[in-house]
């Protein structure tokens, strides 16, 4: 159009050069319209059962998509901009695509998707609606997922506390493998697909990729080390990935309503839409599907009525699951929910897990409540991260009653950075962030404790040894810090 | 079924093992470390190419003869590029890599780590027996952060001690969780027992229930821990290791020639350790070769005794003794093949050729073994004339090459433990199969029971029976039989020798061929592949002659019923057990960590011992003794000192001291070994193929008079001993 025009629209353009170009629309997020919802039964209001899911539009051609063959269904979910939504945020066409490497077909071995459905996070309950309503999206997801990375069979490792959820979730296989959607023949495609449901046992670490596929092994589970990662090495020593539910959940729909529809959602880089789950000191905590990208301050308020006590009243907001530092009230109202916006605020979207706190919460108390979590579910194997954990409980339970010396705020965040990226899995990475987030914004109310403390019971040594209380007939460590001087100013604190 | 039980823990820990696995030599890389370029193979794990380029790298977990566990993250190095420091025992190196192993958040990595491992380790160093010789001491000294953080309230972890059996001493406090007894317990050892139980900082290390440890390689684990929590429980207390002189030298308890290191304080042997050789024992040794030497410090003989008149040895001194057997060969009138020698287990090679060269100048061909029944009274069923006939041919590290392995009349798990691990390593990261001719025994590893006699070998040989050891072992490229020494003291053994050696020659080059002998006899005594090898065996004619003068060399094995009541016995040994007090004169000797002696083992492969301490009061080296005696009974032997002995050992075959090497026997001989024993033909009486070792902890006079080893043999044996705290169940 333009070249057929040239000579007047050339002066034209250079006429409007500086005047009249107009800003690009300021695109606002949110505000998701029911017909791009995917999860439609996410509040279990109508039939979790096939016919059902049917009605909602699950297994609707299937076949066609099928048909369409590994590479199409791997660029479309590449073209949809999908991320991992179990938290860690990896490019979910790229991650399947390493399964389809070169010459794939000369290894013989089995090809499995392991479903992640051990969702343990603290906050987190997204998939647990998935399961409870949607049933048949995580079973269709299986096989689109499964014909796009060429898996054999599907193993669903389900958190053992769900009970419903697995019966919900049994039952949608059962009624798909009668139907002959599953099978030696899924959907009549000639693809050979199977479906097996393993359920954990309770153990947080489980929902790591590596360690949740020796628990399906029957081992104990205990991230393993990588490399080999689970595309070379997994499952049975077979090519492996390991996807969350709601990732697995959307692919059908993504491949029936295009990618472009669903790269639609949110900003670049962050496409598509996202269950949130928000828990805390809201006036209607709910889990609900929303256009990633949504400013978090207007996701409260349009689905969960807003903070108890109002906007004003709010202390601090988790955004992604216990696992990612907190933040105060000022970045709260400016973050949008999605991957980078909340990573460039020093947080992250984990699970999309919104714990809100409100200014009756004890935030250290919250904390420290955390590190017991971390303290419980390390499995033990790497040494950060068993001895780490336990230390930084301890050291946030004295905080919680400011029974420590100002100076240890420091030291608790050295050691939070000694445990940091030295693991084999993410585990003490997430057992360090809560506590960094907390002293990056709430430090005055530790240090306000730690004094409160002090006024009360005299000097306080490191460790916890009150100074009044200490023998001095006995040996004591010439580094106990309990004759330090109370107004001993501490050291400019590190920045995070 | 055991097959079926087995296989997914053999799959499991063959897929974990994928770095450190000494495979086929590939191609190298090349990668720089601390500015350093280093070649290393592919495939080698980042630890091992630092350590190529000088760059030390600190360990806990990491150890190269184990599966990678990279749990300790002692090891992180920095790598360009990466975003997060790098395990170096489990990252693979890469081509071009550039890795700093000195710079600060290395250094830092190294000091957090260390101070984590400390949070909850005692600090009871001055009590603990590893102090000296502690990983985590020497390395907290190295990388560790000159002063503590760790004052809180809360206290360190406490953990209960595990009660592991009579050896390995726990103090699981000191934990630090590295894992390597586990993976050791796992893949070495095959203890699938031990593991661990809990999580985070309640993970503990057990049994899983209240049991021992039970294995033959169990003391293996102290060496390993790189904490005092796991330590030796006989030498608790004991000594320091800078207080200990270190002696480098052979195990002779049983015929695998492990290689020890003898730590002895004054002129007490304090422990015995392993010494690293690839072609024997790796790293590892028995608990037996560990343990005994507490046998060494009882029941000694320590100074000649001759019998008097009241049946009741006196002390005696040696001039004394040694005519008192000059008298005595006189007055026997023994003459010829009338004089007899028995050589026992323990017998040195030196002395076996002394003794050999003495008898014979006597005018003997008498040289007996203390073999199970009388089948020492006449050469052996193999024949010695061959060296491949009574050789473990295929040599120990040849197992590792082995696809099929048949064993007759054998459980190596107690006639050769260390021996044994190989197989179980072979089974393990291989498509090894194993069957067995003989009785049931819980070998470490599985395999197909084929029989108990000699008649189920023949079955199985002419190919009649079916199953997947009998499809593989037809298809096998490097199949390997193993025939248990207990063979030639078996009622059958000379059928079985003569049916083997006509089937291996049948079968063409698939079991003997240039490059692999498959043929193998596994001794179990330490000096029976030496006393084969000179020739220490009666002549036909010996065979049928009754002894009248008995000359015992730490013959301790022998039934007393075998010795006629008129014969004059001469005792020479270094123990007062069996065959001292069927002596009129006894001789004290030395024990085998008190001489510099010649010790072959099963494969023929000749090692020198080495003298760790004297020998206690009057003994003396044992071929010295019978140079003495020679000069008394008036026989003119041509060396006085033991350069003029091993010179000697030369003349009769040079391999004896061409030490450490092993010389294979050509191809050409083998086959005409065979085919002398196929000639062998006997009819099959079918008794059944019995355990050549009832007690493993028991099987010497060293052994028998170990404390330890009676310990041993309480707990694991006859189950005699209550666990240690063990709670009165139905009182």
């Amino acid at each position: 159009m333009l070249s057929s025009s040239r000579p007047t629209t050339t002066a034209l353009r250079r006429l409007r050069g500086f005047a009249t170009v107009a800003d690009p629309p300021v695109r606002r997020y949110g505000g998701l319209k029911d017909q791009d919802r995917i999860f439609t039964n996410a509040y279990l209001r109508h039939d979790h059962g096939l016919k059902g899911a049917k009605s909602r539009g699950d297994w609707h051609r299937t076949k066609d998509i099928l048909l369409k063959g590994d590479s199409w269904i791997i660029q479309q979910i590449k073209d949809s901009g999908l991320r991992g939504r179990g938290g860690a945020g990896f490019p979910s066409g790229l991650k399947w695509s390493f399964m389809n490497k070169p010459d794939w077909q000369k290894d013989k071995r089995p090809r499995y998707l392991v479903v992640n459905a051990d969702e343990g996070e603290p906050g987190t309950c997204k998939d647990r609606e998935i399961l409870r309503g949607d049933p048949h999206k995580l079973v269709e997801g299986c096989l689109v997922a499964g014909r796009g990375m060429n898996a054999n069979a599907a193993y669903i490792y389900i958190r053992g506390e769900f009970v419903q959820e697995a019966n919900h979730l049994q039952q949608a296989i059962n009624e798909a493998y009668k139907d002959g959607l599953l099978g030696p023949n899924a959907c009549g495609s000639g693809y050979s697909f199977d479906v097996y449901v393993h359920r954990g046992a309770g153990a947080y670490i489980c929902g790591e990729e590596t360690a949740l596929i020796e628990s399906i092994e029957g081992k104990q589970g205990k991230p393993r080390l990588k490399p080999p990662f689970p595309a070379d090495v997994g499952l049975f020593g077979c090519p492996t990935t390991v996807a969350n539910v709601e990732t697995v959940s959307v692919a059908p729909t993504i491949c029936r309503r295009g990618a472009s529809w669903f790269a639609g959602f949110g900003r670049e880089r962050n496409q598509g839409t996202k269950l949130f789950c928000i828990s805390g000191h809201v006036n209607n905590p709910c889990v609900v599907e929303e256009e990633m990208s949504i400013p978090l301050r207007e996701l409260l308020e349009k689905h969960c009525g807003g903070i108890r006590g109002g906007w004003d009243n709010l202390l601090g907001i988790i955004p992604g699951g216990c696992s990612v530092p907190v933040l105060n009230q000022k970045q709260s109202g400016e973050v949008l929910m999605d991957y980078d916006s909340l990573k460039d605020a020093g947080s992250g979207l984990g699970t999309g897990a919104v714990i809100v706190m409100d200014k009756s919460t004890d935030i250290v108390a919250a904390i420290a409540r955390f590190s017991d979590f971390y303290k419980h579910e390390s499995c033990g194997q790497c040494t950060p991260c068993r001895e780490g954990t336990t230390w930084m409980k301890n050291m946030m339970h004295r905080m919680v009653e400011g029974r420590g010396h100002r100076r240890e705020i420091d030291m608790l965040l050295e050691l939070t950075k000694q445990v940091e990226g030295r693991t084999i899995c993410a585990l003490g990475d997430a057992a360090a962030w809560p506590i960094q987030g907390l002293m990056r914004h709430f430090r005055p109310e530790v240090e306000a404790r730690i004094d409160a403390f002090r006024a009360k019971h005299g000097a306080v040594g490191f460790g916890g040894h009150i100074a009044s209380e200490l023998d001095d007939n006995l040996a004591i460590p010439d580094n106990l810090g309990a004759r330090l001087p109370i107004d001993a100013p501490a050291p400019p604190p590190t920045s995070v | 079924m055991l097959r079926i039980a087995a296989r997914p823990t053999r799959l499991a820990v063959a897929n974990r093992r994928n770095i450190a696995s000494t495979s086929a030599r590939q191609a190298d890389i090349t990668l720089t470390v601390d500015g350093k370029e280093v070649t290393v193979p592919q495939g080698s794990a980042l630890i091992q190419a630092c350590e190529a380029a000088g760059s030390p790298i600190p360990r806990f977990c990491y150890h190269d003869r184990l599966a990678i566990a990279g749990n300790c993250r002692m090891c992180l190095v920095e790598v360009q590029r990466a975003p997060k420091p790098v395990a170096s025992c489990a990252a693979p190196a890469m081509n071009g890599q550039v890795v700093f192993t000195n710079s600060p958040a290395v250094h830092s990595a190294r000091e957090g780590v260390m101070e984590f491992l400390l949070a909850n380790h005692p600090l009871d160093c001055p009590i603990c027996d590893q102090g000296g010789e502690c990983d985590l001491q020497d390395q907290s000294i190295r990388y560790g952060s000159d002063r503590t953080r760790f004052h809180e309230i809360a206290g360190k972890r406490a953990v209960s001690n595990k009660d592991l059996g009579p050896i390995v001493k726990t103090s699981m406090n000191r934990c630090i969780q590295c894992t390597r007894c586990v993976r050791f317990a796992n893949e070495v050892a095959g203890v699938e027992e031990l593991g661990t139980t809990g999580r985070g900082n309640d993970l503990q290390i057990g049994m899983y229930v209240e049991k021992m440890m039970n294995s033959e390689l169990s003391g293996n684990v102290i060496d390993l821990c790189p904490v005092g929590a796991l330590t030796s429980k006989p030498y608790a207390f004991q000594a320091r290791p800078w207080e200990l002189k270190n002696t480098e030298s052979v195990d002779v308890l049983d015929a695998v020639g492990s290689n020890i290191r003898v730590d002895s304080r004054g002129v007490q042997v304090m422990r015995i350790q392993p010494r690293t050789n690839d072609n024997v024992n790796e790293e590892w040794i028995s608990d037996k070769t560990r343990y005994a030497y507490d046998g060494l410090r009882t029941q000694r003989l320590t100074t000649p005794l001759v019998k008097g008149p009241d049946n009741r040895f006196v002390a005696a001194t040696w001039p004394d003794a040694l005519a008192a057997i000059a008298n005595g060969l006189k007055r026997t009138g023994a003459s010829g093949n009338e004089i007899k020698a028995i050589a026992g287990h323990l017998a040195d090679t030196e002395s076996l050729v002394v003794l050999k060269d003495l008898i014979n100048r006597l005018g003997s061909d008498n040289l007996a073994s203390d073999l199970v029944g009388k089948s020492g009274d006449s050469a052996p069923v193999h024949g010695v004339d061959v060296k491949s006939n009574y050789s473990f041919n295929s040599t120990i590290p040849g197992l590792e090459n082995a696809d099929a392995i048949l064993l007759v009349g054998t459980n190596p798990r107690h006639e050769a433990a260390v021996l044994n691990s190989r197989i179980r390593k072979s089974w393990l990261h291989s498509d090894l199969v194993v069957g067995m001719v003989g009785t049931r025994a819980d070998t470490t590893y599985s395999y197909e029971h084929l029989g108990e006699n000699a008649k189920s070998l023949e079955t199985f040989l002419g190919g009649k029976v079916k199953g997947e050891f009998a499809e593989r072992w037809a298809k096998a490229e490097r199949p390997m039989i193993i025939v248990g020494s207990a063979m030639a003291e078996h009622a059958d053994g000379e059928a079985v020798f003569g049916m083997l050696a006509r089937y291996v020659a049948s079968a063409g080059t698939r079991l003997v061929r240039e490059d692999w002998n498959g043929f193998n006899v596994l001794q179990r005594v330490a000096s029976r592949p030496a006393a084969y090898e000179i020739g220490f065996v009666p002549s036909r004619a010996a065979a049928s002659a009754t002894p009248k003068f008995i000359y015992l060399l730490n013959a301790d094995e022998i039934d007393p019923a075998s010795i006629p009541a008129d014969a004059f016995v001469v005792y020479q040994g270094h123990h007062g057990d069996r065959g001292a007090a069927l002596a009129d004169v006894c001789l004290p000797g030395a024990a085998y960590t008190e001489k510099g002696a010649t010790w072959v083992n099963t494969e023929g492969r000749s090692q020198l011992g080495r003298a760790a301490v004297p020998p206690p009061g009057a003994a003396r080296d044992d071929w010295k003794v019978i140079r003495a005696l020679a000069e008394v009974v008036g026989v003119d032997l041509p060396y006085d000192d033991v350069v003029g002995v091993r010179d000697r050992m030369w003349a009769i075959s040079p391999s004896l001291v061409r030490w450490d090497g092993l010389e294979e026997t050509s191809l050409e001989v083998a086959q005409a070994g065979l085919a002398v024993l196929s000639k062998n033909k006997k009819t099959l009486k079918g008794d059944k193929m019995g355990l050549a070792i009832g007690n493993f902890y028991q099987t010497d006079v060293v052994s028998r008079a170990s404390v330890t080893m009676a310990q041993c043999t309480r707990a694991f044996v006859t189950g005699e001993s209550e666990p240690l705290g063990a709670v009165e169940m139905h009182a």
